[in-house]
Order: C-alpha cells, then structure tokens, then sequence
C-alpha cells in the first residue's frame, strides 16, 4: 500500500510540476550543498518553469482545437493557410526568451570556470573501477574502492534491499573540509570516466593522458554520494563516489590519522590459514573480482579463468613475481602490502569458491620484492 | 536473413496486380522496383524494431528490480550499444528510407527512383551491414559494449568483434549514403514538370533536406571509425593520447556526424506529421514556406552545435559558451513548427482515425522532448543533466513517440494505399492508447531518475531509484507487447483487412494533399509513366 | 523513364557521390583542424604548443608577479614505472627561466620505450608556458631497471593574462614498447 500511495503522491506532484518532498525518492534536481549547486538548481527550475509556461500555452490550445474544432461537432474547416503576423511574433517571442536565459546561464557558467585562487588540490584518477584520490601536497592519497557490502552483493546476485547505501557506499570516502575553495584535478589511467557527486553541481570527465579542472566550497558539513558517470566498461556501474565534508578541526585530524595509517608499516608476522583466506577473500573481492569474477571463471574473450590456471595452481615464486610485475594485460599489484600478498595468494590457490585446491599458505614474510615500490 | 525471408510470404498478394514483377521469390533479390524496395525496407526495419525491442526488454528487465538478477554486467553493456545500433541504424533510418522509396515518386508524379539499380544494392547492403553488426554478438569477447558511441579507448577494449562492427558501420554507411543520393536525385531531377520545388509535399521537402544531411555526415562517421580501426590495428595514433593522439578529438569527429544523425531520424518524421496533420484536419498545411525554411534551418544548425554532446570533457569556457547559445537557437525554427502544427489543427474539421492520433501525440510528446533538449542546452545545467537517465528520458521522448510514433502514422496513414486493403480501425486505435499511455509511463519517470541522480548505462542501481525503475519496466513491457498488435494489423492489412473495398483517395478529401491519392489503391507496379498534368498544392 | 533523364540521374549522382567522398576526406581534415581551433582555444587542448622546443629569449622578469606552477605526475594502466617530480610545485617570476628535474625509473627486467604526455591546466596557459628542454618532446628508451633524471627548462611568458595565478602541468607516461618493436 505504501508504494501505492508513494506513487499517487509522485504522479500528483508531478502533475503539479512541484518539488516532491518525500525522502525516499526524489522528483526533481538536487539543489545540493554548494553556491554553484543552487544556481543551477534556480536555473533548472527557471527554465522548467517556462517550459511548463509554453507547453500550457500551446497545448492548452491544441486541446481547446481539437475539442471544438471536431468534425463530429459539425464544425467547417477554414481555409486560412498563413498569417505573416502571427508567424513574426511566434519568432520573437522565443527569441527573447532565450536571451532571458541565456544571461543567467552565461553567469553560472563563468562561475563554475574560475578554478583559480583554491585553498587545496585534489587530483583524481579514474582507474577500471575505481577512483584514486591524491591530496596534493600533503602525501595523502589512496584508492576509494565500492564497498565490500555492496561488492559481494552485486557479484552475487542477491537482494540488495537492506544494504546500507547499497552502490553509493565506498571503503575509503574523500573527505574535504567545509567553506574552503577546493580545486580538483581529473586524469585517467585507461579510458575516460566521469566524476560525478549531484550535490556539488556538476560532473566533469577524467580523460586518459589529459587533465581537467573543477572546484568546489561546500557549505555544510555532510556526506554526500554520486557516481562514474562516463561508461566506462564492465563494471561501470560500480564504481561509486562518496565525499565527506567535515569541519576544518575534524579535517585535519583525519588527514594526521590517515597519513599515520598509510605510513604504517605492515604488519608481517604470521597468521593462521583461516586469517589468511578471510583476509585474502577481502583482497580479491576489491582488487581481482571485477576481471576473475567472483567465481574464478573470468570473462571468455577478456579475462582468462582461475579456476584450475595454470599459473594460479603451479609455483607460489613465479605467481609471487607474476602478481607484482604485471603485464601489459594486467595491471602490476606492487601496490599490496606484502600481508595482503600473501593472503591473497593462499587464497586464489585454496577458495573452494574459486575451484582451486592446492592445499598450501604462504606466509607474509615469505613474499620477496621483485622491486622496492619507493 | 531469416527475418527477411519469412516477411516474403506476406507479400503475395503483390503478384495479384502487377504486371512486370519478377515471378517467385527472386523477384524481391533483383527488384529495382521502387515499390518492391520500399517494400522490403519497411519489413526490415519493422523486423529491426523488435530485434531491437526485445534488447530493450531484455536491458528493462535487468533494471526492474534493483540487484543483478538475468544478465552479466559486460552483456548489459553489449545490449545498450546493440539496442541503439540497431534501433538507429536498422529500424528508424531504413523505415524512412523504405516510405521515402514508396511514397516520393508517387509523391512527385515520377515513375521510379532515378537511380533503380543501386536503389536495390543499398538495400541489401544494409541487410549484410546488419547482419554482420548482430553477428557480433556472438564472438568471442561479444558484441561492442562501448555505447553506440564507440568511444575511444573504451570501445578499442572490444575482443574480437571490433573489426566486424567497424565493418558493418561502413557497410551501413555505404547503403545510406547511396540511398540519400537516389533519393535527392529523384526529388532533383525526376519532379513532374508541373511540380517546382515549392510545391513539393513537406515529406518530400524534408526527405531532399535529410539527403543532403546524409551524405554530409555518413562519410565523416565512416571515417571517424576508419581511424579506430587504424588506431586497433595499424599504430596510428588520432585518439591515443601514447602516441600524441586525442581521445576527445574522436567525440568532435563523432558528434559532428551525430548531431546531424539524430535529426536525419527527426527531420522526415516531421515531413510525414505535416502530411498527415492537414489532411485529418480537412485544412491546408499552417506556413509551408516557414516550414521549409526552418527545416532547412535547423539542418543548418545541426552542423554548428555538436560539442553540446560534451560539455563535461573540458572545453575552454569560450567553446562552452559558443555551443550553448548556438543550441538553444535551435528552439526557434523547432518551436515554429510546432505552432505551425497547432495552426494546421485550429479551426479545421478534425477526425481522429489512427493516423491522425498518432500524428497529435507526436506532436505533443516530440514537444516535451524539446523542452528537456531546451533545459540540457543550457550548458552549466546540463553539467547535471549529462550521462544521466535524464538525457535518456529525452532522447526517447525524440525518438519514440516522435520517429517511432510518426513511422506507425505513416504505416496507418499508407497502408490501405499499399495493398488496397483498410486496416482494422479499431485494433489500431487500441494499439494507439496502449502505445500513448505506457510510453509514458515508460519514459517519464526516467526524468526524476536522472534529476534524482542515476546515470544511464548502468545495470545496477540503488535502492532508492528502485520504485521508478519498476514503474518505468512496466511501461516498457506493455509498450513491448503493444507493438505486437501493429505485428497482428500489417499481417492482416495485407491479407485483406476489413474487407472493405479502399477507394483512391482513402481519406476523405485526400486528393488536395497529394499525387499518390490519384492513383488506384493500391497502385499498379508501374505508375506515373507520363508525368501527371496537374499537381494538387494546397498552399497557394 | 527516357534516356535523357538515365543520363542525368547518373550526372547528379555522380556529382552527389564526388560530395560524399569529399566528406570522408573532410573526417580526416577535422583532425589538423582540430590543431587550429585549439589554437584559437575554441574547442580544446594544448596539443600544439605542449610538444615543441621554443627558444631562449631573453624576457623581462616580472619580479612583481608569481605564478604558482604545480607539476603533475601521473602513469597510464600497466606502464610499470616509477615517476615523480622533483618538486610538487614552483613559485615563479614570469619571465624567469628554471630547470626542475623529473625522476622515471623503468621497473621491469627488459628494455621500455615510453612517452610522456604534458597537458595543462588552464588549458588556455599552455601557451604562455614555453619550454626550451623537455623529455616529453621525443619517446624516452629506458634500461632494464634504468633510472633517469629528465630535465625540463621552461619560462613563463611574461604575456601570461593576470587572472592565472596557478597553471598545472601534468605529465602521463605511456609504455610505448609493443608498438615501439611492432614498427
């Protein structure tokens, strides 16, 4: 019944052409949390609105015609077939109001332009799938990966109702702090994506070899989720944004707290096969899952199988040296923490999930750099 | 293949009348016939239509409910860019092609399309180009699951089947651009000597418009691809930034073909809704001349405002800025069509057959389509707008119950001229409110999914966009399963349909709106073999 | 339909597909066209002055003025590498010439070319930033496991517009190698 009544109430506003203020679904355009964000959101609704305005006009009169001017009425056609008159006014009537549009419009868009004088830098990297965050200057920086929540309940198929913020949740959102003007710069590492938060007021793509620029002041402290918006191959879909706005005091702790973490060294001391595997099931899931596929059966034609490779069930040495140079197929994943290493790899050699069953661990200690990664 | 040889056994009733076709089925490979062809084209592209719409069903399926549930992220994908290839390239563009090869040389009094012989090659030529598109689906890696866009590097991940869909482009390509030249040479050259260009019925008006658009932007398209092949496979570099290359350059080259594409399927249709609007409203057409002139207009501004496609890649703000105001001038010329239709209709003495009803929902649905192309002109809004459901609320609204609408009014509108037969009135005004109503219901909630913030081309999504998706999934299912009642109608038109015995001029009055209500229903194979004297022009 | 006409129809569409051809030909004309409406900074980019060597001049500093010049160091999908700057950022005069080394290592145990890409931001700016050395001009063949240390002289054209306080300038390198030994 509920939904039955949500629906009346949306096809009622809508038919009102008013903002719906129901929570769980929204009608109309964010009008987000920026200055930018609400001139556009004013804009928007100048332009429905007269877009409304015009469609009641002319269909208004449309509908008036085709009641009265009815055949089984009995009414006789005219004959009229131009009118020089009219024809000048419905020219010049549209032609004002679109400069009356486009002035505002230009504003906004001069606005949005200057992305000179910021506080801070934040470059962006759009990577198959997931976003890089690097806080220039500062020497935070560190992937933003879909949830593992969300991750596993896609992959698997099942209901996603009862997962908070299902595939608008990430591991690690960025966070910015408020009333400061923040630049951001956009790359990408392979095809060209698009970053994309409603609440800022705008989307801007990350294109290969290119940088662009955007920036942003938020307003109030909140969280705030968006999403890739360029498709961008296989798991386009899953490859949310989330962005958390704190007070500066807050900010600033989490950026003492986040470069103590990333400075951290690993801890390498050995673990149980259980810890191992719940560890790796954890790795793989966020950085092997989207090409292997939850089951090991990669994708025929794109990205060879797991389950029962060669490669996976042979050595651990050459696999260790495999997984850290990468080839021009697979990305190098120097980037894993020795620990993650290791539990990654007894997990893809033991999953029964992944039909591998070689019925050895690798201990982190055990993993030797191909290369010091500075 | 099959698709074109199970519509053969439809079309006996051909042999029937004509004097001069090829006996058995031969006659439908090497006809030049222009009624034959026209013939062949509209079967295709209806066959298309529910190729295409049963990938649609397949992509509203998945986003019923939210969670993965039938298809595989990549194949989802492969459905989007496959629906909108195969919708653009083999359904809305050969349906006009195929009313353009009936209807134009009846329409100006000539005997058969000036150029008969290639006539026949573009036909088949883009059976092969779909043919080997739709073959890709079943390649190793799959089909293309870039967007119909094709963009760079995206689409150079595609496994095997890059090459063939590149191919198939060309091939496409090639029958369009061949059939565009038929076509403006029919109209340029074959008018009887009594018809100026002037008095031209609109549909031939655009049509002649369209041609021109066509063979301007076709080749740019095939060349665009032509350098990702290179790029594939020969190390050129045009869009690999590695080798000094652009990857935005290929979206210019492509939307500089693109713009002017979407209005090669939107320009015809508004041809065809001039036909038919004055004729059901007993009334000359409202402003043929403007109406000629903000075609030509729009054709014209179609080649200036293509980075509008792009506002989110990275334009300097003076590019910015250059390409919104040159888009939102397109509401002018469109905006006085539509007044134009509005003044067709006021004070006429109208009927609502289902011509005419599909005719008046285009052009209320095609406005509403203008309206969001008006809000997403405006380039800081659109920032919001981009890549979002709201821009696929709007380019349906344009090319559903706009084109999609337009082909079905024609099809009612033709038919009994085509076979002699008059369709069932009543099947077809029940086609027509299923249609209408769940169109709607189809496409207009994915104007608050895209203002609410879910992007386009995703299988999944979140649990607060679930409630409209379902609706919107409903509405694409009783869309679906309507247009099986248009299935059931031509069907039983060309066996025979009500019976009824069709008179020349079908509709009442028709023989004021146009040359092909003189002639018999239907038509001998060979008509107008001597000009006809007098053109009837009901706008001077 | 008379010969005459035969004729004609097969004039026009002659004529018609001379058009056609020529549009397959304007596809490829867009793309050094492109060059020249970036120049023009209508459309986009950088392309053509982010890869040419310029000469020294000699210019007046604006000692009056900084720039703030951030450098950017980003690697494309499976280019295993290491690259950095020597400095996140620079504080310059316009007019003043500076020399700021990039590090690049190749990581792998066989020979890699690759290419490093510039592209700035504003985009309007790169104009106004000329370089007389750079490794970014030509492909860059690394050792197995060879470090380099790449040089980049470069001035900030006193012309530069006032409103442009910070120009970005962001390097990409590409691992050229399989088209590199496929050439």
């Amino acid at each position: 019944m509920k939904k039955i009544k949500q629906l009346f109430a949306g096809v009622s506003f809508a038919a009102l052409g008013l903002q719906s203020a129901h929570a769980d679904y929204a009608l109309n355009l964010m009008e987000g949390v920026t200055k930018v964000s609400h001139d556009i959101f004013d804009l928007h609704m100048l332009i429905l609105w007269v877009c409304v305005f015009i469609g009641i006009a002319v269909f208004g009169t449309m509908f008036y015609s085709m009641y009265y001017h009815r055949k089984s009425k009995g009414h006789k056609a005219a004959n009229f077939h131009e009118n020089t008159t009219v024809e000048i006014i419905w020219t010049i009537i549209p032609t004002i109001i679109l400069v009356a549009m486009a002035i505002p419009a230009t504003k906004t868009m001069m606005e949005l332009d200057n992305v000179q004088n910021s506080d801070m830098s934040i470059k962006v990297t759009g990577k198959q799938w997931y976003w890089d965050y690097e806080y220039l200057g500062t020497g935070v920086h560190y992937e933003s990966h879909l949830d593992a929540m969300s991750e596993k309940t896609h992959r698997d198929g099942s209901d996603p109702h009862g997962v908070p913020h299902y595939l608008l949740n990430v591991d690690k959102p960025l966070v910015v702090p408020v009333g400061k003007k923040i630049r951001f710069v956009f790359t990408s590492a392979d095809v060209i994506h698009s970053w994309w938060v409603p609440d800022l007021g705008w989307k801007k793509d990350a294109n290969p070899g290119f940088i662009n620029e955007a920036w942003t002041q938020v307003d109030k402290p909140g969280t705030y989720r968006g999403q890739c918006t360029e498709l961008c191959g296989r798991d386009h879909g899953f490859m949310p944004i989330v962005v958390i706005a704190m007070e500066q005091g807050d900010y600033d702790k989490w950026v003492e707290t986040t470069l103590a973490k990333q400075n951290e060294k690993p801890d390498l001391s050995d673990l149980s096969r259980e810890q191992l595997m719940a560890n790796g099931a954890a790795v793989y899931l966020k950085n092997c899952v989207s090409c292997h596929q939850i089951d090991g059966a990669g994708a025929p034609g794109d990205y060879p199988a797991l389950r029962g490779s060669a490669k996976v069930n042979a050595g651990i040495d050459p696999l260790i040296g495999f997984l850290q140079a990468g080839t021009s197929k697979m990305p190098s994943f120097a980037k894993l923490k020795d620990n993650e290493l290791a539990a990654v790899i007894t997990y893809i050699r033991n999953a029964p999930e992944l039909g591998n069953k070689v019925g050895d661990e690798i201990q982190p200690k055990a993993i030797t750099p191909v290369y010091d990664d500075e | 293949m099959s698709a074109v040889t199970a519509e053969h056994g439809h079309d006996d009733h051909h042999d029937d009348h004509a004097h001069g076709p090829a006996k058995g089925w031969l006659r439908w490979i090497i006809t030049t016939n222009h009624k034959d062809i026209g013939t062949l084209y509209l079967l295709f592209a209806l066959a298309m239509f529910f190729v295409g719409g049963a990938m649609a069903m397949i992509i509203r399926a998945e986003l019923f409910e939210p969670g993965m549930q039938f298809v595989d992220p990549k194949f989802f994908n492969s459905m989007t860019t496959m629906h909108a290839l195969v919708m653009v390239f083999g359904a809305v563009m050969p349906a006009f092609v195929g009313l353009a090869n009936w209807m134009i040389p009846m329409m100006i009094g000539a005997p058969d399309m000036a150029l008969p012989r290639m006539n026949n090659m573009s036909f088949w030529l883009l059976v092969s180009g779909v043919l080997l598109l739709a073959s890709t689906l079943f390649m190793e890696g799959g089909a293309p699951a870039g967007g119909w866009t094709l963009y760079p590097p995206l689409v150079l991940q595609t496994g095997k089947a890059l090459p063939f869909a590149i191919f198939s482009v060309h091939l496409l390509g090639i029958s369009s651009i061949l059939g565009a030249i038929n076509i403006v040479a029919t109209i340029l050259n074959m008018r009887a000597p009594a018809m100026p260009l002037m008095k031209m019925p609109m549909f031939v008006w655009t049509w002649l418009i369209t041609g021109f658009l066509l063979i301007a932007i076709m080749p740019v398209f095939a060349g665009a691809v032509t350098m990702l092949l290179t790029d594939k496979f020969f190390h050129t570099s045009f869009f690999d930034a590695a080798g000094g290359g652009d990857p935005v350059l290929y979206q210019h080259i492509f939307w500089f073909f693109g713009h002017p594409e979407v209005y090669v399927m939107i320009l015809p249709t508004f041809g065809v809704a001039s036909t038919i609007i004055p004729v059901f409203a007993r009334k000359p057409l409202f402003g043929y001349s403007s109406m000629v002139y903000a075609t030509a207009s729009i054709a014209f501004l179609s080649f200036i405002v293509w980075a509008h496609h792009m506002f989110t890649v990275g334009m300097p703000i003076s590019g910015e800025l250059y390409f919104m105001y040159a888009t939102m001038l397109i509401a002018i010329p469109t905006g006085v069509k539509v007044f134009n239709w509005t003044a067709t209709m006021w004070k006429g003495a109208m009927t609502f057959e289902t011509p005419m009803l599909f005719s008046i929902s285009f052009v209320v649905l095609f406005t509403l389509g203008g309206f969001t192309g008006l809000m997403m002109a405006v380039a800081p809004v659109d920032f919001q707008y981009h890549d979002t459901y709201f821009i696929v609320a709007h380019f349906h609204y344009t090319l559903v119950p706009a084109s999609v609408f337009i082909l079905m009014a024609a099809g009612y509108y033709w038919m009994p001229k085509w076979t002699g037969h008059m369709y069932n009135e009543k099947i077809g005004q029940l086609h027509f409110w299923l249609s209408a109503i769940s169109v709607n219901i189809l496409f207009f909630p994915q104007h608050f999914l895209g203002l609410a913030g879910m992007p386009r081309r995703i299988p999944d999504y979140a649990i607060q966009f679930a409630d409209w998706n379902m609706i919107s999934s409903i509405g694409g299912f009783i869309f679906g399963a309507s247009q099986l009642l248009f299935l059931w109608i031509v069907v039983d038109t060309i066996k025979g349909g009500t019976g009824e015995k069709v008179s020349n001029e079908v509709w009442e009055d028709a023989h004021k709106h146009g040359l092909e209500w003189t002639l018999p229903s239907p038509p001998p194979y060979h008509t107008f073999s001597t000009p006809p004297a007098v053109i009837p022009c009901d706008h001077d | 339909m008379n010969d005459d006409v035969k004729v004609k129809n097969k004039k026009l569409g002659q004529k018609l597909a001379i058009i056609a051809v020529a549009m397959f030909g304007f596809g490829y004309a867009l793309v050094p066209l492109y060059d020249v409406l970036c120049e023009w900074k209508w459309i986009e980019r950088d392309r053509p002055d982010a890869i040419k060597a310029i000469p020294e001049t000699a210019y007046t500093v604006d000692v009056n003025r900084n720039v703030n010049v951030e450098f950017m160091t980003s690697l494309n999908e499976n280019t295993p590498m290491i690259f950095s700057s020597e400095m996140p950022q620079l504080l310059v005069h316009p007019g003043e010439y500076h020399t700021i080394n990039f590090y690049a290592e190749n990581k792998t145990d066989k020979t890699m070319v690759a290419r490093a890409i510039p592209s700035f931001s504003p985009a309007l700016t790169s104009t106004y930033f000329e370089k007389v050395e750079c490794f970014c001009f030509s492909e860059q063949i690394f050792a197995p496991h060879e470090k380099k240390i790449m040089p980049m002289r470069f001035v900030v054209n006193p012309a530069l517009p006032p409103d442009y306080e910070t120009i970005t300038l962001s390097y990409t390198f590409f691992d050229n190698t399989e088209t590199a030994v496929k050439k």
